[in-house]
């Protein structure tokens, strides 16, 4: 059982989102995070799934996501050597004094932007792997973490390989 | 210019249709106007739920694609167990359902239900159409849909004013319809074939093991001709039964939880099994581990995602099950003699033969051996769900496919009825009986109105033993002879026949049975068969659930 990372092209119409999350949770498959948008190919949508399970489970997701008439290809990237990002938008306690100063030496570390101050608040936005997201926010949280907004993981092949339609 | 209406209904013209099931209601009126003067035969049911299992029906017997319109909300919700039915059989139908206006979708409008959300997961695929200007489109998608590939149901969902508005149409003319996200494979990989054929050169105990995917893809001829050509013996699941001839030596009859004892334990003991548009069900496998433990595994089916869904396969094979077999026919150089097991299976055979008590009482056994012997394999048997349909399967002589019509994977009480009808429309040359009990024939009743409106000619005989039976033999067997809830009171079917002006009769003694189903068959038109039968008779042998099938309980073996 480990995390695999799927990336699903699918017709970008009505109800395909709900054709493939009802598919996961009919089927008793677990999703870890999603994420969708458009994408380089016009009229299709580009869904990344992450979601756990063995390798026959995750067949049998591939499988079933397949016979969907409006995915058009599913591609299992956890084998191939690629690129993973998610973004966050932490909303952290910052009193005016030392733990603001500390705040944002950890953005700095991290590569995270400040995108809003408040009087008593910060705004950091941060992307990255899981990993990365999931150590900041544990470190963020002794100052107080009001709000965690986390986008789903998007992933793609390194080098010139691609995941695209075939035809 | 045209209606979307008028589209609908040329739509399904050009498919080839001449007969709907249906039910009118508010927002399917321009559609039912458009019917009033077009050449297709519309069929009034008396329940939208009958209109689906009529459609599922006619498609089974035929082959082409059944077809049932319903209304919105209640009429689409009625829908839902009939499409359920044909989805898990794979059935292909095309179910048309009214919706309310496009600007009130979502309002919660009178008589509105999400029925595209709701039959997401037991549709192939379905439509909301929001313009009239894909309605053409949608109509040749969702046949080619239907038909090709895994067949199954498709349901397009008309908002009133998309069959109200005119647009400029042509049908799309065009023979094949593509789909980027969806292109099925036909022909089987030729190394996995080879691979395959020379498995059955190294196996001593090859087995067929045959489903509904043979009877759809009307694989029969090819899997016959298989068979006798490398002598391999042939078992078939509840779909399957027909695909080969009951008394060819070949053929071990049903497999599974009521199967014969020489198909579960050829399956015990085989080396090879050859499986071919199955789907390893659970009421097939019983006990998944021990289910052809000793046997290597080739898998042969349309639907990629069944390979390997609950057992482990050694020789994927993904296509059309007639394609595969016929390449598989061509390319056969050598054969290997499997006499040993034959022998073996034949002893079994008549070791272990199907069997019932013969002491002067009315047996349900009885009723269908006689059905059997009097049609030789004319005719068309559908059944309800339950011992109705099991005592069927196990005793009725199957000669042909398409010509046993039932609910397997959804096992739909009060399906056989409503689907009778939509056979008859399939095949109006042949003897339709639908073999029913009590409590199933109660669930679609009300079609005894459609069948006497129509004078479809459909013979029913029913089973009757005051007991919903199959759940009351569990109660016996399992729960100490409880029998929560399953008792019914007795029901006096001939007058209720009668009282829609259909004959009837009912019969108590077996000396009658052969008499009673002559006059239904020599009847023209529908006639209704009460047979009141020894009333706590059981379905043997059976595999208790979760044990493993060659664990048989009852039947011949005492």
């Amino acid at each position: 059982m480990k995390p695999h990372t799927l990336s699903v092209l699918v017709e970008n119409r009505p109800g395909v989102l709900s054709r493939v999350t009802g598919l996961f949770s009919r089927r008793g498959f677990n999703i870890e995070s999603l994420a969708v948008g458009v994408c380089e190919e016009p009229g299709m949508s580009r869904i990344t799934i992450v979601c756990i399970g063995d390798d026959a489970q995750i067949e049998q997701v591939m499988k079933q996501l397949n016979k969907l008439i409006d995915v058009i290809k599913v591609s299992d990237l956890t084998e191939n050597d690629r690129v993973e990002r998610e973004l966050a938008l932490i909303k952290v306690n910052a009193e005016p004094g030392s733990s603001r100063a500390e705040i944002m030496q950890l953005a700095s570390i991290f590569r995270a932007q400040i995108i809003d101050v408040g009087s008593r608040s910060l705004v950091l936005s941060v992307a990255g792997d899981t990993k990365k997201i999931d150590a900041l926010e544990k470190l963020l949280r002794q100052y107080g973490v009001k709000e965690l907004v986390r986008t789903g993981t998007i992933a793609i092949l390194r080098g010139s390989k691609t995941v695209r339609s075939s035809r | 210019m045209k209606t979307g209406a008028k589209i609908l209904i040329e739509g399904l013209q050009r498919e080839g249709v001449e007969t709907i099931f249906g039910y009118p209601g508010g927002v399917v009126l321009p559609i039912y106007d458009e019917l009033y003067n077009s050449s297709l035969r519309h069929i009034l049911v008396r329940h939208e739920q009958a209109a689906a299992h009529a459609a599922d029906g006619f498609a089974r017997a035929s082959g082409r694609v059944g077809v049932c319109l319903a209304t919105s909300g209640p009429g689409a919700c009625n829908l839902v167990t009939g499409i359920a039915t044909a989805y898990m059989d794979s059935i292909p139908i095309v179910a048309l359902t009214g919706q309310v206006p496009t600007n009130l979708l979502g309002n919660d409008a009178f008589q509105e239900s999400d029925i595209t959300g709701i039959t997401m997961p037991i549709t192939k695929h379905n439509y909301l159409v929001k313009r009239t200007e894909d309605l053409g489109h949608v109509v040749r998608e969702a046949f080619f849909i239907a038909r090709t590939g895994r067949p199954g149901p498709v349901l397009i969902d008309l908002p009133k004013d998309v069959s109200t508005k005119e647009v400029e149409f042509e049908y799309p003319e065009s023979e094949t319809v593509t789909l980027r996200g969806y292109q099925p494979t036909y022909r089987g990989h030729s190394r996995q074939i080879d691979r395959a054929l020379e498995m059955l050169i190294e196996a001593e105990r090859p087995l067929l093991y045959v489903g509904g995917g043979v009877i759809s893809s009307d694989a029969s001829p090819e899997l016959l001709r298989f068979a006798e050509a490398l002598m391999i013996p042939v078992t078939t699941t509840l779909m399957g039964l027909g695909a080969i001839p009951c008394d060819h030596p070949l053929n071990l009859g049903m497999l599974g939880m009521h199967g014969t004892r020489y198909a579960n334990y050829a399956v015990t003991e085989s080396d090879l099994l050859i499986a071919i548009g199955v789907r390893f069900d659970d009421r097939v496998t019983g006990k998944l581990d021990t289910f052809a433990a000793q046997a290597r595994i080739i898998h042969i089916d349309i639907d990629p995602a069944e390979i390997g869904k609950n057992k482990r396969v050694d020789v994927p094979i993904v296509g059309d099950a007639k394609s595969v077999l016929a390449e598989m026919l061509s390319r056969i150089q050598k054969k290997k003699d499997y006499e040993r097991w034959l022998a073996r299976i034949r002893a079994w055979k008549e070791k272990y033969p199907m069997r019932y008590p013969k002491d002067g009482a009315l047996r349900p056994q009885f009723v269908i051996e006689e059905l059997s012997s009097l049609l030789k394999g004319e005719g068309i048997i559908v059944s309800e769900v339950g011992q109705n349909q099991m005592w069927t399967a196990q005793y009725y002589c199957f000669r042909k496919p398409r010509t046993w019509i039932t609910s397997g994977g959804l096992g739909t009480m009060g399906y056989g009825f409503p689907a009778a009808m939509g056979v008859h429309f399939a095949r109006p040359d042949q003897v339709v009986f639908d073999i029913a009990g009590d409590g199933s024939f109660q669930m679609n009743i009300q079609e005894l109105g459609t069948v006497a409106h129509n004078r479809i000619p459909v013979k029913v005989a029913i089973l009757n033993n005051r007991f919903l039976g199959m759940v009351r033999q569990w109660q016996e067997l399992f729960y100490d002879r409880r029998y929560s809830f399953t008792e019914l009171p007795p029901v006096d079917f001939v007058k209720i026949a009668n009282a829609y002006g259909i004959d009837g009769m009912r019969v108590e003694d077996p000396s009658d049975v052969r008499t009673a189903l002559t006059a239904a068959i020599e009847t023209e038109g529908p006639f209704i068969l009460d047979f009141r039968i020894e009333r706590e008779e059981n379905v043997f042998p059976m595999v208790p659930a979760g044990a493993a099938i060659n664990e048989m309980i009852g039947g011949n073996c005492e």
